[in-house]
């Protein structure tokens, strides 16, 4: 199986790796970087629990092949607290229980990531319709419409406050 | 018990504990798990429904570089024991034997016939590609009346035909009163087959310890002590030698209950080579092999008084087992046949039947929710064909607040309720004089709106379960609970109920499950067991707690034990605010070396079981607004409101979570999920395209109100909440759409009602 170098960036730290042609980016990030908070639920880009952040837009990392991400910069759930402390995105699913069983959760902080930069002020029509992609099955989406609204208004509070 | 000054943590809504790991990325699920050198399983699946295996080729899957072992049916029989159903219900001479590997027949498409294992996953997946199978397709049945035909194929050996069961309970004179009947009301219903998609998949680790006959495995499962046991059994192994734990788990709503093939051989495989073996469920695999729920056909029809009093009722229930499947759920269904009602004449059948699709089992609610549905559904049909309110029929027949314990002609006996007040609130919450108003205007417009109440009664988990409180010597305390929660949240309702009792903060709790080596032995959790049973278990081991400390504390307090009170966190003698000490310096003393005050023996811990003096029965009124579009027959819900009664309530936020959640998936199954075949048994929805799970824009919000009717069954007086929303979506959605579109005269509706399916009964 041939085999390619790749030069990527992943959460802010520099990554030189070689990977077979096949190697999807999710079992890279998982297997050989051992970035486990990346989830995978279907294989098929239909769940999003792989869903991470690439160049600055949400994508299905199931369903991109390692290579592809040559000279790309990544972001996974794991580069979003920073110092210690959870970002508003965290916290909102924390106060307003937006998991359950938390393991479509970081797919949805990511969608919710890419969300949120591109809007920062959504309203609940707009999140739902930007959560298609993501896949919950215990929560029924309420809480976790709730939680991106709790980070929306955090993050412009802070914004304004800077 | 929410009285604040004694118990200032049950009752309110404490935050759950446990989620950053969850939200920062570091959870960790099965396939987190990272052991050297584990090798890696996957299956070689049958695409056949039905039929012969005439050979097996593994030579070219042998010789793929890489790969450490094949196997096929045949040869994993020296490496452990089948399953084998028998008994019980099942009729006599009627065994299910089950291998992880089908031996000489697959029975449903996704029957696993090899499984590979290599050094990755990859090229397990290749090598199973290589694995050739000769098969001779046999004819199959997929419905469970083709499989009751007289010429249809049969699929278990030795049996005369297909049927693996036949429950038939007569109480009181059904047949009389049919005979005498004022109106005979009769409904026929499909319960859709549904599948609980979770979003983790199965997955399992066994990881056998060098050098000794131990073994460690990492499942996806509600039920670790239970998979332990199946997996001892097999392999032929001491109970104390086999930890299995329970992680993370990504979804298991009922379907992750059971102990699956796949579970036992993966530990076999991971002994044979002695190394640690992983196998990862793809979802294409899942939707195939993991268990589906729910597909019933029910006819159901009542002997009704002029006043819409139903004086008897027949229930007869089909269900489909597929290939493998257990009895369990349809039984369920059958012991609920009488609901929240007082009739007493009845004659339930149920019946069970072999197919080859993929086994059906439990799945949130389990066999409730199909008896909720075909009982809600005959109610509307009362009230219609009598011209009768929905509400006022559901009042007349409910069983009064004085009837519980109540000895229910199926068998069953409710704990409490209070339907009645459960009907008031849902009347005022919803504001029904003002729908029905709304509805009469609108309809003149041509506008079809609709509301549909349901009133279900359910039972919730049966069995004991253990607890083991145990304080450090700082007054951290410990509580490890044999039950199994994964994702409920009950970690914080535990921690609430043990610092009420102990006088301390959830926050100086660490509470340990889903795992053999750190709790006492336990049955797991499903059938929203959890509080009721694991919660009292807490409580009883709590009690024991306190009441040593009380004891301890008596001693260096140099009072009399029968005077010492837990107050504002600490204890002390009764009307003496001054001298008190806290459960950290009483845990300080418990553990001294040089001897604990009074002579009493050292430590601080307590471990108990609970047996409740049966299940509890939760209850509730749901009801559902919709409007359909005249021109596409697109359903849309207008509002959602659930009122349910689940006893005394420890944390109402994780209350809600579960309602929501369970709403989600009932609306799953009421609007737009369907497994499906063709006729031949190949499986049609095969992924999420196919299959749909609700999406974020698919849902409303919905409306949550409660009425609090305690349990007299256990100590906290607390009953299930987990299956509410699958048991009372279902029912208030298709009364509703129904209520929609009485101007147009439909009666009939199966779901899911897709946009499709809505029309095509506006057509005919």
């Amino acid at each position: 199986m041939a085999t390619h170098p790749i030069s990527l960036t992943i959460n802010g730290k520099g990554q030189q790796s070689s990977v077979e042609s096949r190697r999807l980016l999710v079992h890279y990030l998982r297997d050989e970087l051992g970035l486990t908070g990346t989830h995978i639920g279907c294989e098929t880009s239909q769940c999003g629990a792989c869903t991470i952040m690439l160049n600055g837009s949400a994508v299905k990392s199931c369903t991109l092949f390692a290579v592809q991400a040559d000279g790309a910069e990544i972001m996974t759930i794991e580069g979003l607290a920073k110092d210690g402390e959870m970002h508003p995105i965290q916290e909102g699913f924390w106060e307003e229980h937006g998991l359950q069983c938390g393991f479509c959760t970081p797919g949805m902080i990511m969608s919710t990531y890419d969300l949120l930069q591109k809007n920062p002020n959504p309203d609940e029509h707009e999140i739902r319709h930007a959560l298609h992609g993501n896949l919950c099955r215990c929560t029924g989406y309420q809480h976790i419409v709730k939680s991106i609204q709790y980070a929306a208004n955090k993050m412009q509070g802070a914004t304004v406050a800077d | 018990m929410t009285d604040t000054a004694t118990h200032p943590f049950i009752g309110q809504s404490v935050p759950r504990g446990g989620d950053r790991r969850l939200l920062v990325g570091a959870g960790r699920f099965v396939d987190d798990v990272r052991l050297p050198g584990t090798a890696h399983a996957a299956f070689v699946r049958s695409p056949h429904a039905h039929a012969a295996i005439r050979g097996i080729d593994c030579a070219a899957a042998r010789a793929h570089p890489g790969v450490l072992g094949v196997w096929t049916g045949v040869e994993i029989g020296a490496l452990l024991r089948p399953q084998v159903v028998e008994g019980g219900e099942l009729l006599p001479g009627r065994t299910i034997r089950r291998w992880p590997l089908a031996t000489d027949r697959v029975r449903f498409v996704g029957d696993a016939v090899a499984v590979v294992v290599a050094e990755d996953a990859y090229t397990a997946r290749d090598a199973a590609a290589l694995v050739a199978v000769e098969y001779q397709p046999l004819r199959a049945v997929v419905e469970p009346e083709a499989a009751r035909a007289p010429d249809a194929p049969i699929l278990h050996d030795d049996w005369p035909d297909n049927v693996a069961f036949r429950w038939e309970t007569v109480v009181g004179e059904p047949d009389r009163r049919f005979a005498g009947a004022m109106r005979i009301v009769e409904v026929q219903l499909v319960n859709n087959r549904i599948q609980a998609a979770f979003i983790e998949t199965r997955a399992v680790l066994a990881s056998p310890q060098p050098g000794t006959d131990e073994l460690t495995v990492w499942a996806s499962t509600q039920v670790p002590h239970t998979v332990r046991g199946g997996i001892a059994a097999a392999l032929d192994l001491p109970e104390a030698q086999v930890r299995v734990i329970a992680p993370d788990i990504g979804g298991a709503f009922g379907t992750k209950g059971g102990v699956y093939p796949e579970y036992l051989l993966i530990p076999a495989l991971a002994r044979s080579l002695d190394r640690p073996v992983k196998w990862l469920e793809t979802r294409g695999e899942s939707f195939q092999a993991t268990n589906h729920a729910r597909d019933q056909r029910q006819r159901i029809r009542a002997a009704v008084a002029p006043d819409g009093t139903v004086e008897a009722l027949e229930f007869a229930v089909v269900a489909n087992l597929g290939a493998y499947g257990a009895n369990t759920v349809p039984l369920s269904t059958g012991r609920m046949a009488t609901g929240p009602y007082r009739v007493r004449d009845i004659r339930v059948g149920v019946t069970g039947v072999m197919t080859n699709t993929t086994p059906t089992g439990a799945y949130r609610g389990a066999g409730r929710p199909e008896a909720a549905y075909a009982l809600e559904r005959l109610m509307d049909a009362i009230a219609r064909e009598l011209d009768l309110d929905p509400f006022e029929v559901r009042r007349r027949n409910a069983l009064p607040p004085d009837a519980f314990p109540y000895d229910a002609p199926t068998g069953v006996r409710p704990d409490s309720g209070e339907y009645g007040r459960a009907l008031d609130e849902a009347i005022r919450l919803i504001d029904y004089a003002g729908f029905r108003r709304e509805q009469a205007a609108t309809r003149a417009a041509g506008r079809l709106l609709g509301l549909g109440v349901a009133l279900y009664c359910e039972f919730a988990g049966p069995g004991w379960d253990s607890a083991q409180v145990r304080a450090q010597p700082d007054g951290t305390v410990t509580v490890a609970v044999g039950v199994s929660p994964h994702g409920q949240g009950t970690e914080t309702a535990f921690a609430q109920i043990a610092a009420d009792t102990l006088g301390i903060t959830p926050a100086q709790i660490v509470v340990r499950a889903g795992d053999t080596a750190l709790t006492p032995q336990g049955i797991g959790t499903f059938g929203s067991r959890n509080t009721a049973i694991g919660g009292s278990a807490v409580l009883l081991a709590a009690r024991e707690v306190a009441a040593k400390a009380r004891r301890i504390a008596a001693a260096l307090l140099e009072a009399a034990e029968e005077d010492i009170v837990l107050e504002g966190g600490a204890y002390g003698p009764r009307g003496v605010p001054d001298r008190r000490v806290t459960f950290a310096q009483i845990a300080r003393a418990a553990h001294r070396m040089g001897g604990v005050p009074g002579g009493l023996p050292p430590g601080l811990e307590a471990t108990n079981h609970f047996t409740p003096e049966g299940r509890t029965f939760p209850f509730g009124v749901h009801v559902a607004i919709v409007e359909i579009d005249p021109a596409t027959g697109e359903l849309m819900v207008r509002r959602y409101l659930a009122v349910d009664d689940c006893g005394v309530r420890i944390n109402p936020r994780l209350i809600a979570d579960q309602v929501r959640g369970g709403l989600a998936q009932g609306f799953g199954q009421a609007l737009q999920e369907q497994i499906a075949y063709d006729a031949d048994g190949q499986l049609l929805t095969g992924s999420f395209l196919d299959y749909a799970v609700p999406r974020a824009g698919q849902l409303p919000n919905f409306e949550l109100g409660h009425t609090v009717t305690p349990s007299p069954f256990n100590p906290l007086g607390v009953k299930g909440i987990g299956e509410s929303g699958t048991t009372g979506a279902p029912p208030a959605l298709v009364n509703a759409a129904l209520d929609a579109l009485a101007p147009l005269g439909v009666r009939a509706l199966d779901m899911p009602l897709t946009a499709e399916r809505i029309w095509r009964a506006m057509q005919e």
